[in-house]
């Protein structure tokens, strides 16, 4: 077991978001965190980052408390790429994704060995070696989206966190970024990814955790979870769900119900 | 002739580029922390801070007990402290600095208001407007070791310094501790400033202007912009000060008004060829 959250309780200013969260993520597999805008996921990635403290409940990290660990020993095991990341200087792809290095050295913080093939390897995984010496303001946005994930692979984490990673990119890029993850998960990484595109989810996550309302409102199969009932529920409006004809996973529409005359 | 050399002229150039090098690097340090390029090395209130110290000083009759470089460092780095402990966001410790900064210039025109008159106030307007003519080897003894060790360690610390550029969350998905991290260089920056200008008052410009140089030419990495930076900031205020002694001499031109003068059309030009 990679991560364990269990009664998860945390918010901002006192104010909780989550109540009462368990979930499970394990290696090799791909969690994906659904629910309607407001519900939580944002929150439950940070939470399972390090970067909030929870009011109540525990995240484990391979059995150790997250809260007990120092914040660099967690980025040496988790990385995350936020919805909108964003770096305030133009530095070039390589100098940016060897800002992943970070959490396994200390300053002056030169680049060993190990490090610079941990970066070329990230740079290689993500297709960024042509891009390597270009800035960051000549990428495209789905690019840019790229540099980020380079950024945390550098970390060579064990758990990849991505919130809303495929927001910004064409229908091509998202495929191919998902793609990308799939493969890097049967090289045993561990991923949790929020998506708000339902169908994409049902297709690339192993399992889903749908949030609603700061509360876990179903965690299974895409099959278990995707269901009218629930989704209706979650969403607030009626659904539809299908079979895709290709891929065979669950294959959701919405849709309002009919005024009544 | 020679002794005007090694008393007079080599000191000053000294002076100059230690000087020179503390207010770039600071600014270089400032605008990273804050990733905001108009931060400059006085953005937390250390300027009006050594001002209100030597002043007060002057004005207290403390003069034969306490130096005045002493009194202007404690007043900057006093100044700098307060506004770091008064907030904690960012934008926060810009609006506190800028709040003392205020502050601070009123007690000095407080001050300068009580010692109207007073025979020692030319030494209050010295820190005012910066000026290298007070250079002696003691003062370059006393800033060189601060500004070398200062630029070890700000190039020891550059690539996290780096990280900050990736915001509050992001320099923490990577291990980091942002406020603590910038807590550090800021204290680093601060002290560089106010031990450059406890000797030679407030020269401005140098600290907003050089690392902008130093970056559209070299890019924004720090690593190579820190080293860069106290070199391109040495050279320049000791160039500047040549011109400010030379240029309508005997009299002498404060040095700020050279900084100045000379660096912002160096600097659109630069600016320009970037677009």
């Amino acid at each position: 077991m990679k991560v364990k959250v269990c009664r998860l309780h945390v918010g901002y200013d006192r104010r909780n978001v989550l109540e009462g969260v368990d979930l499970e993520l394990k290696a090799g597999e791909i969690l994906g965190v659904i629910g309607p805008n407001g519900a939580g996921k944002t929150t439950l990635l940070r939470a399972m980052a390090g970067a909030l403290r929870p009011s109540f409940g525990v995240v484990y990290l391979d059995g150790k408390e997250l809260g007990q660990l120092k914040p660099q020993e967690v980025a040496r095991q988790i990385g995350m790429v936020a919805q909108v990341p964003s770096v305030s200087l133009d530095f070039r792809v390589r100098e940016l994704v060897e800002l992943g290095r970070l959490p396994h050295l200390r300053p002056p913080d030169r680049l060993g060995p190990a490090d610079q093939s941990a970066v070329k390897r990230a740079l290689r995984l993500t297709g960024l070696e042509e891009l390597a010496e270009r800035p960051i303001s000549s990428l495209s946005g789905g690019e840019r989206q790229r540099v980020f994930l380079a950024l945390a692979l550098a970390q060579e984490p064990q758990v990849l966190l991505l919130d809303e990673p495929t927001a910004h990119l064409d229908v091509r890029y998202r495929l191919e970024f998902l793609i990308l993850v799939r493969k890097l998960v049967q090289e045993g990484l561990a991923v949790a990814m929020a998506l708000h595109d339902l169908n994409l989810a049902a297709q690339f996550s192993d399992r889903l955790l749908l949030l609603s309302r700061g509360r876990v409102l179903a965690q299974g199969r895409p099959q278990e979870v995707l269901i009218p009932e629930l989704l209706e529920k979650a969403f607030g409006v009626k659904a539809l769900v299908l079979g895709h004809p290709v891929t065979g996973r669950p294959w959701v529409e919405f849709y309002l119900p009919r005024p009544n005359p | 002739m020679g002794l005007i050399v090694w008393q007079l002229r080599l000191p000053r150039v000294f002076l100059g580029f230690f000087t020179g090098a503390a207010l770039s690097l600071s600014g270089a340090v400032m605008q990273g922390v804050f990733r905001n390029p108009l931060a400059s090395p006085y953005l937390l209130g250390v300027a009006g801070g050594a001002t209100a110290g030597a002043a007060a000083v002057v004005v207290l009759g403390l003069r034969p007990f306490i130096p005045l470089p002493l009194a202007a460092f404690a007043g900057g780095v006093l100044a700098a402290f307060l506004v770091m402990r008064l907030s904690r966001t960012e934008l926060g410790l810009i609006l506190a600095g800028i709040a003392l900064g205020s502050l601070f210039s009123a007690l000095t025109s407080f001050l300068f208001f009580l010692a109207a008159g007073h025979r020692r106030l030319e030494e209050i307007l010295f820190w005012t407007m910066g000026s290298l003519s007070r250079a002696d080897w003691k003062g370059v003894g006393l800033l060189a070791p601060v500004v070398l060790f200062g630029a070890l360690f700000l190039g020891a610390w550059a690539r996290r310094l780096d990280a900050l550029s990736l915001g509050e969350e992001g320099a923490r998905f990577l291990g980091l501790e942002p406020r603590a991290l910038r807590h550090l260089l800021l204290g680093a920056a601060v002290f560089l400033t106010a031990s450059a200008i406890s000797l030679t008052g407030t020269i401005g410009f140098v600290g907003l202007i050089v690392p902008h140089m130093v970056r559209l030419i070299l890019g924004p990495g720090h690593r190579c912009l820190v080293p860069a930076a106290a070199l391109a900031g040495g050279t320049f205020l000791v160039w500047a000060d040549v011109f400010a002694r030379i240029v309508l001499a005997p009299a002498e031109l404060p040095v700020g008004v050279v900084t100045a003068l000379v660096g912002v059309p160096f600097f659109l030009v630069l600016l320009r060829r970037a677009r």
